[in-house]
This record gives structure tokens, C-alpha cells and sequence, in this order.
């Protein structure tokens, strides 16, 4: 009893310790929203337009573009794998429903339907090759990558769709706002709010989380492993294929090289945002407000007079960072948790 | 009783080899060795035996460099010396040959045994040439062919030893390890290892032999050491011993315990039969009853966490079969096995029985969650409440359901795994290992939280390396030796001495007057 009760005591500090550092890892959200604050204010000093309304409606209907991708980005990478191949299903669900409204293929509900689907199609190959192939998910969504954009190469050829292509009031949305919040920022939020929902209360959430976190003892619970990390890709591609009509909104001219290069964004972006990339953990909010972090530097640099050219490295720097924090914590948290554990 | 002293003459006539004095190492709560001392005398070949546990790959694992020793001296053909890491260690001249090699599998077998000792050519690169004559030179000296150009993939476990041992003779070894080499070899490789050991006994090395087989231990070995809880026991001639003399050594744990409750005993809800699974175990057929522990005793390795596995659905049999409740069942995996009322808790509870970033309400509620919430979302309130049931059953030491599991000490982990099964409202529960790691306190309440769940009516496998907790535990216990059981005794009749003895392969009633008044098992 005595023995007990002393351990008790001996822990408390350690645990509290504990959970101090778990909750700074939890409140990753929070932390960015304090940086952008403060690095905001640093770059108001030297450059006054950062703080109007158009500036940063103008960055946040950005933002929520790569947002939407890294949602679904997360659900993968929370599953322990991830998605290299979501900046080609953009790229191509843009092209071609831009190519159908120009040719008048489709109306405009019937163009955004059939972005979604192919997006999903596409998510679900890639589920498809991950778990069924069993290909690891990195080999297999760099494949896809390729293949995607190869077929966008293809049916493009070198055309590009016009601005005056598409059809009057398409691209609106991205100019539009409902009580001034831009309609983008709404769409992105309301995905966020459905996704954690999802997350939270659900048992494929529940699932998600765990196959992630702890795929050996996922098995022995019976969990449907392999059905959980397919839907996760397929709902992947579907938000790649949201993202894809919206970038057509946002940027008006299309062809098959729109939206190269995105990937770095969109992974950086759930690494900042708070999702572990080695699996199991992290929150849809904290992948968005990472979009939005990275979309907040790229236009703090350029109206301090960096170079563009700076944007690729700084990106590559915020991920380094984020991870090496990640591991900083756990670091940490393993060792109070083992300390307890001990005695 | 036989000799406890060492034969001391001999000692005297050569100085040891390798000399180990005091030697105590703690990990957090364990001491896994107590002040022991082995001395390794050159061209003698010395055994190591104890239970799980004891502190025999401790010791390795000291000689090998992996762990440093809190204190106690080593010393090395009469000279002091510290080992501070593994390639410090080989440098030394002791060599290791593990159970399951450790060999590159697509590196060429000379390639392996001159991994980092390479002869170099003229501008300090690999003379490859050279490489492959030295270790065809080797090979030769062992008297077994070798194709040393070949990969290492594919060869058998025999094979990749030999080349092992060959590596330990690249570098001239004074000591050679040899930790459990038989257990996954057949009888004529077992033959021809033993037939090379003895060569390099004859040359000088000093051999320890750590092993779970006794009669080799008598075949091969001249001395041998007998561990227990990290303390040793005894060092003596093996011709001055008896199997059942070495097994009333091995055994003797004391351990603080709950004793399992009486309880009437119902009908039969598991029986195995022919239960077989190539080249893991075969033959195995017992049944449990409602209220009924039965203990599954064994050595590492003797195949009880496989039987395990095939019962709960994670592996497949080959051949025989399983009924609950008199009907023939086949799980294809493990949720059907929970559905039809078994739970399994897994021996590593990080590995594969919780998952540590989730709370102890999730951990609890995800064996459950289609049954618990059958419309898909899932219910906070409701599952806080059925976490915080099964909890407070089990006196899980928390600051409430919501904290993390990785957060709590082992023993309350492991009775989270416990509430977490229980919540799927088994009728046949596996635990396998429930008490590895946990302090006595926690211990002493998992032992009262079986015996009520025994009580309550639930058949029980107990799979434990806890000989004295098996003993107290189990109305019946399965020895297992080797994939196959050795024998079956009720708890009556249940002694450390027995139960060792099985698990170590004897089958035969024993001849010591001391130990048996029959044949043991049925």
C-alpha cells in the first residue's frame, strides 16, 4: 500500500510534465495562428498593404485551395501512408472539366460532377495499387503521379482553355463572398467541419486513427485495415477533385500543366499542420490552417521584396522544421511517459 | 545432493579464459542479475542454464557489449577489461552466435563472415580475391563446403550458424557464445554444430553454451551454471549431475501471489483437437471448461503464443480442430473469433494490445465500436460510461477515461487490455503473459481480476513464464516443449519441478525418487 501510494506522488510531476508537452503538441493549430499574428504584425511594419481586406481574403481564397487538397491528404497520412499523386489529379480534374465546358460538353453542374468523380476514380486507383498491390504507398502514388499527369500531357496536347472559354459566372465563386467571408473560405471550412465530424464520431474515424497509430494491434481488434486506408485514398482523390474544379475558379486559364508542383504545398501544409507523418495522429483544422500558414508566408515574402524563387526552399525548410519539432515532442513525451512508467 | 563446489584443481591448473565477477545489471523495476560470477576456462565447453528469465541472455548480452554492467569486473585471460560496445567487444575476441543469425541476407558468404575485417589490397580497397580464399580457408578448417561466393538468402538457419561460427574464427575468437544454437536445427545439424564445437573446444576457445535442452547440456558440456531471478545458483561437473537434480535448480522462484479461488467447474466450452500448424507446433488437443484456468507452461519458443494465434483467428491451422460449445468453428480472422466470444490479450500489450495515442475510453471501446454503436457515429457519453465501467472494475490507476493510455504505468495498461477485451463480453479468454513487466502490486490485482473472471463463469487459457504464477493460477497446466505438449497436470499433483521437466523435452517419468511417484501427464 505504502509502495503505491508513494508512486502516486512521484509520478504526478512527470505526468504533468507530460502533459504540458502533449498539449503544446495538440494545440499545433493554435501555435501557428500565434506565429501569423506576430510574423503579420512584423510584416505590416514594412509593408502596410499586408493588413487590408483584399490582401488577405486574397491570400485565404488561395490557401483554400491547397486546404482542400490537404484534407484529404491528411486522412492519408494519418493512415501511415501518403498521397504524392494529388497535385496530378488536380491538374487533370481541372483540365478536363474546363475542356468540357469550353467544348459545352456539359453544363456547369454536370462538368463539377463529373470533376468529383474522376477524382474519386482516381483516389481509388491509388487505393487500389496500396492495398491490393500492396505497393508501398510512396513507390506507388509517385507512379500515379506520373501516370495522371501523363494522361493530363495527353489529352491536352498544347491547348489551353481560355478564361473567355469557360462558361459566364463560372469562376465567380472565387471572387464572391457571403457576409465577407470569401465563398472559397466557406467551402474549405465546411469541408473541415464535415471531415472532423467524420473523424471524430465515427467508427471509420475511430479506425482511421488506429490502423495508423497502431497497425498490429489494429489487426488483432479485427479492423477492416486495408478497407480503411482505400477509403482514405479514394476520399483523397475526391477532395483532390474539389480542389481541382476550384482551381479552375480561382485561375480562370487551364492547361496540362496547371497546378504543377502543388504537391510540396499540400504535404508541407499537413506537416505543419500537426498531422504526424509517421501516422496516427492529427486533426483536418490543423492540415487547413497549415495551408493557410503557408499561403500567409508566400505573400509576406513577396511584399517584403523576396524573390518567388525563395518560395520552393522556404517551403522545403517549414516541413524540416515541423517534422524535426514532431519528433523534438514525441522525443520528450516518450521519455516522461517512461519515466512514469518506471518509477 | 551433488557437488556445489567447483572442481576447484582444475581452476587453479589454467586461468580462466574469461572471467566474470559480481556482475549486477537493473533495468527500471527488474534486477536481471544479482552478483553473479562464471568463469570460462579455455577448451572447455560451459553451460548456462536457468528459466525464462533467469538472466542468461542478460549475461550474453553483457559479453557481446550490447549492455554495460552496473558493476562487477570482467576480465579477459587475467586482465582486467571494460566492454563498451559490441564492435569493442568482437575486437576483444568474443564472438556470439545467436539463435537466429544475424547475417546479411544479400551479401555473399564471404562477404559476411569478413563483414568490417575485410583483407585489404593495395590502395586500401577490399582485396575480394583474398576474401573468398580466407573464407574458403575457414570453411575447410570447420570441414563443411561452402560456396563462398553465394548470397546468404536462402541458406538454411544451420548453415547461416556454421557461418557465423565461421565469423567468430575470422577474428580469432577466445570466447564463442553460443546462445540456444539447436533450437530451430534438426537432429543431424544438431550432430555436426556439435562436432565443430568440440573441434574449437580442442583449440582453446571457451565455449559457453546457453540452452533450454538439458540433454545437450549433458552431451556436450563439462560444466555447468544454473541461474535463477538473475542470481546464480550453482556451477558444477555435469558429470556430477542429473536432469532432475539441474531442474530443481532452475526452479524456486518466489513470488507473492493471489491464488486462484475454487470455483465448480462447468461444461466444456473449448476443445482442440489434432491441432497442428507446419513446422510452429502439432498434435495439440486439450479442452477448458466454463470456470476453468488452464495454464499453458513452456519455454520461450515452445510454440504456446502461436496456438495462441490460431485459436483467436490472426493464423491458420494445417490440420485438426476447434470446437466451442461442441460446435466446429474456423475463424478467418480475429473479429470473427471475438464475435463467436473469444478474446486474446496479446503478450507485447504496446505492440499489439493498445494503441497509445489514443485515450482509455477509445482504447476500451475499439473492440466494440460496431456492436457498441451500430449506426456508425459514435456516442461519447456511452462510451465514456462503458470505459469508465470496465475501468473501475479493474482499479485502473487514472485521472479519468479521457487520459491517455500511453500516460499510465504498465500494470494499469495492462488492466485497460483487460477491461478492453472484457468489454467485448468474451466467453473464452487467451491471456498470454498477462503480468511480464508489471510491478507486484499490479500483479497481485490481475491475479484477482482472473480469478473473479474464472469465477464469473469464463473458460481461461493462461500462457504465462511465470512458473510459480502458472502453479497458483491454473486448475490444469499444458506443458509445452517444442510445438508439442509434454504433459497435462492438474493442480494437485502441479510442481515447479514437474513442469520444468516437461519443459525441457522429458517426457519419460523421471528415475530421482525425489520428483515423481509416476509417469507424468496423461
Amino acid at each position: 500500500m505504502a509502495d503505491a501510494g508513494a508512486g502516486v506522488v512521484e509520478a504526478l510531476p512527470v505526468q504533468a510534465r507530460g502533459r504540458w508537452l502533449s498539449a503544446v503538441a495538440r494545440q499545433r493549430e493554435l501555435s501557428l495562428v500565434a506565429i501569423m499574428v506576430v510574423l503579420g504584425g512584423l510584416v505590416t511594419l514594412t509593408a502596410p498593404q499586408f493588413l487590408t481586406v483584399d490582401n488577405i481574403s486574397q491570400v485565404a481564397v488561395l490557401a483554400s485551395v491547397i486546404a482542400v487538397a490537404a484534407i484529404g491528404e491528411a486522412l492519408v497520412v494519418i493512415t501511415r501512408n501518403v498521397d504524392l499523386s494529388v497535385e496530378a489529379t488536380i491538374g487533370l480534374v481541372a483540365y478536363c472539366v474546363a475542356s468540357l465546358l469550353e467544348r459545352h460538353a456539359l453544363d456547369t453542374p454536370g462538368a463539377i460532377a463529373f470533376g468529383l468523380g474522376l477524382g474519386l476514380v482516381l483516389g481509388m486507383i491509388n487505393g487500389f495499387v496500396v492495398t491490393i498491390l500492396k505497393v508501398p504507398a510512396i513507390v506507388a502514388t509517385l507512379g500515379t503521379l506520373s501516370i495522371f499527369r501523363g494522361i493530363d500531357y495527353l489529352v491536352a496536347g498544347s491547348h489551353q482553355v481560355p478564361l473567355a472559354g469557360l462558361p459566364p459566372g463560372f469562376t465567380d465563386p472565387a471572387g464572391d463572398s457571403v457576409f465577407g467571408i470569401p465563398v472559397f473560405v466557406l467551402i474549405a471550412v465546411s469541408i473541415v467541419i464535415v471531415g472532423s465530424v467524420i473523424l471524430r464520431s465515427t467508427r471509420f474515424g475511430r479506425q482511421l486513427y488506429a490502423v495508423g497509430s497502431n497497425p498490429e494491434a489494429a489487426a488483432i481488434l479485427g479492423i477492416p485495415s486495408r478497407l480503411v486506408v482505400f477509403t482514405a485514398f479514394s476520399l483523397c482523390g475526391l477532395l483532390a477533385g474539389v480542389a481541382g474544379i476550384l482551381y479552375v475558379m480561382e485561375f480562370g486559364t487551364i492547361n496540362g500543366t496547371s497546378a504543377t508542383g502543388l504537391v510540396l504545398a499540400v504535404v508541407a501544409a499537413v506537416v505543419v499542420g500537426g498531422v504526424n507523418i509517421f501516422g496516427g495522429s492529427g486533426t483536418l483544422a490543423g492540415a487547413a490552417i497549415g495551408a493557410l500558414f503557408l499561403g500567409f508566408i508566400a505573400n509576406a515574402l513577396i511584399l517584403v521584396g523576396l524573390s518567388q524563387f525563395w518560395l520552393q526552399a522556404i517551403y522545403g525548410l517549414v516541413i524540416l522544421l515541423a517534422i524535426s519539432a514532431d519528433a523534438l515532442i514525441l522525443r520528450r513525451l516518450q521519455r516522461a511517459t517512461a519515466a512514469r512508467r518506471v518509477r | 545432493m551433488t557437488a556445489t563446489t567447483a572442481p576447484a584443481t582444475r581452476e587453479g591448473a589454467t586461468p580462466p579464459r574469461a572471467e566474470l565477477r559480481g556482475i549486477s545489471k537493473r533495468f527500471a523495476a527488474t534486477q536481471a542479475l544479482d552478483d553473479v560470477s562464471l568463469a570460462l576456462l579455455p577448451g572447455e565447453v560451459h553451460a548456462l542454464v536457468g528459466e525464462n528469465g533467469a538472466g542468461k541472455s542478460t549475461l550474453v548480452k553483457i559479453l557481446a557489449g550490447v549492455h554495460q554492467p552496473d558493476s562487477g569486473t570482467i576480465s579477459l585471460d587475467g586482465e582486467a577489461i571494460q566492454i563498451s560496445g559490441p564492435a569493442q567487444s568482437r575486437a576483444l575476441g568474443i564472438a556470439v552466435v545467436h539463435q537466429e543469425p544475424r547475417l546479411f541476407p544479400d551479401l555473399t558468404v564471404a562477404e559476411n563472415v569478413f563483414i568490417g575485417h575485410a583483407p585489404s589490397g593495395r590502395l586500401g580497397t577490399i582485396d575480394w580475391r583474398e576474401t573468398r580464399r580466407a573464407a574458403d580457408a575457414l570453411f575447410r578448417e570447420l570441414e563443411v563446403h561452402f560456396d563462398v561466393g553465394a548470397p546468404v538468402r536462402g541458406l538454411s538457419m544451420a548453415d547461416q550458424q556454421l557461418i557465423e561460427i565461421a565469423k567468430s574464427l575470422s577474428v580469432e575468437a577466445r570466447v564463442l557464445i553460443l546462445d540456444e544454437p539447436t533450437a530451430s536445427l534438426s537432429a543431424h545439424e544438431v550432430d555436426r554444430l556439435f562436432t565443430i564445437v568440440r573441434r574449437l573446444r580442442d583449440r582453446g576457445v571457451a565455449i559457453l553454451f546457453v540452452s533450454h535442452r538439458l540433454d545437450e547440456v549433458f552431451d556436450l558440456c563439462d560444466r555447468a551454471t544454473v541461474f535463477r531471478d538473475g542470481r546464480h545458483v550453482i556451477t558444477t561437473a555435469t558429470s556430477d549431475l542429473t536432469t532432475a537434480d539441474l531442474v530443481r535448480h532452475m526452479v524456486g522462484r518466489a513470488v507473492s501471489l493471489f491464488p486462484k479461488v475454487e470455483t465448480p467447474v462447468g461444461d466444456v466450452l473449448l476443445e482442440v483437437e489434432g491441432l497442428t500448424r507446419a513446422g510452429v507446433f502439432r498434435d495439440i488437443g486439450f479442452s477448458v471448461r466454463s470456470g476453468e484456468i488452464v495454464g499453458l507452461a513452456g519455454l520461450v519458443g515452445a510454440g504456446r503464443t502461436e496456438v495462441a494465434r490460431v485459436l483467436f483467428g490472426i493464423d491458420r491451422r494445417d490440420e485438426g480442430d476447434i470446437r466451442l460449445e461442441g460446435r466446429p468453428v474456423t475463424f478467418a480472422s480475429p473479429s470473427e473469433a471475438m464475435n463467436a466470444g473469444i478474446a486474446y490479450l496479446p503478450e507485447d500489450r504496446h505492440q499489439e494490445g493498445l494503441v497509445l495515442d489514443f485515450s482509455i475510453a477509445q482504447n476500451v471501446t475499439l473492440p466494440i465500436l460496431p456492436r457498441l454503436f451500430p449506426r456508425f457515429l459514435i456516442g461519447s457519453a456511452l462510451e465514456r460510461k462503458v470505459a469508465h465501467d470496465y475501468t473501475e472494475q479493474f482499479n485502473v490507476r487514472m485521472t479519468g477515461v479521457e487520459q491517455l493510455v500511453g500516460a499510465l504505468s504498465g500494470g494499469n495498461q495492462q488492466k485497460v487490455v483487460l477491461a478492453k477485451w472484457l468489454a467485448s463480453k468474451p466467453r473464452v479468454l487467451i491471456l498470454d503473459e498477462p503480468t511480464r513487466g508489471i510491478d507486484i502490486g499490479a500483479k497481485v490485482e490481475v491475479h484477482r481480476i482472473i480469478s473473479e473472471l474464472a469465477a464469473s463463469g469464463l473458460a481461461i487459457i493462461l500462457i504465462s513464464s511465470d512458473l510459480p504464477e502458472v502453479l497458483a493460477m491454473s486448475d490444469r497446466i499444458l506443458v509445452l516443449h517444442e510445438g508439442r505438449i509434454t504433459a497435462e497436470i492438474p493442480r494437485a499433483r502441479a510442481t515447479e519441478e514437474r513442469v520444468m521437466f516437461a519443459a525441457t523435452g522429458n517426457v519419460e517419468p523421471i528415475v530421482a525418487g525425489e520428483l515423481a511417484e509416476g509417469p507424468i501427464g496423461g
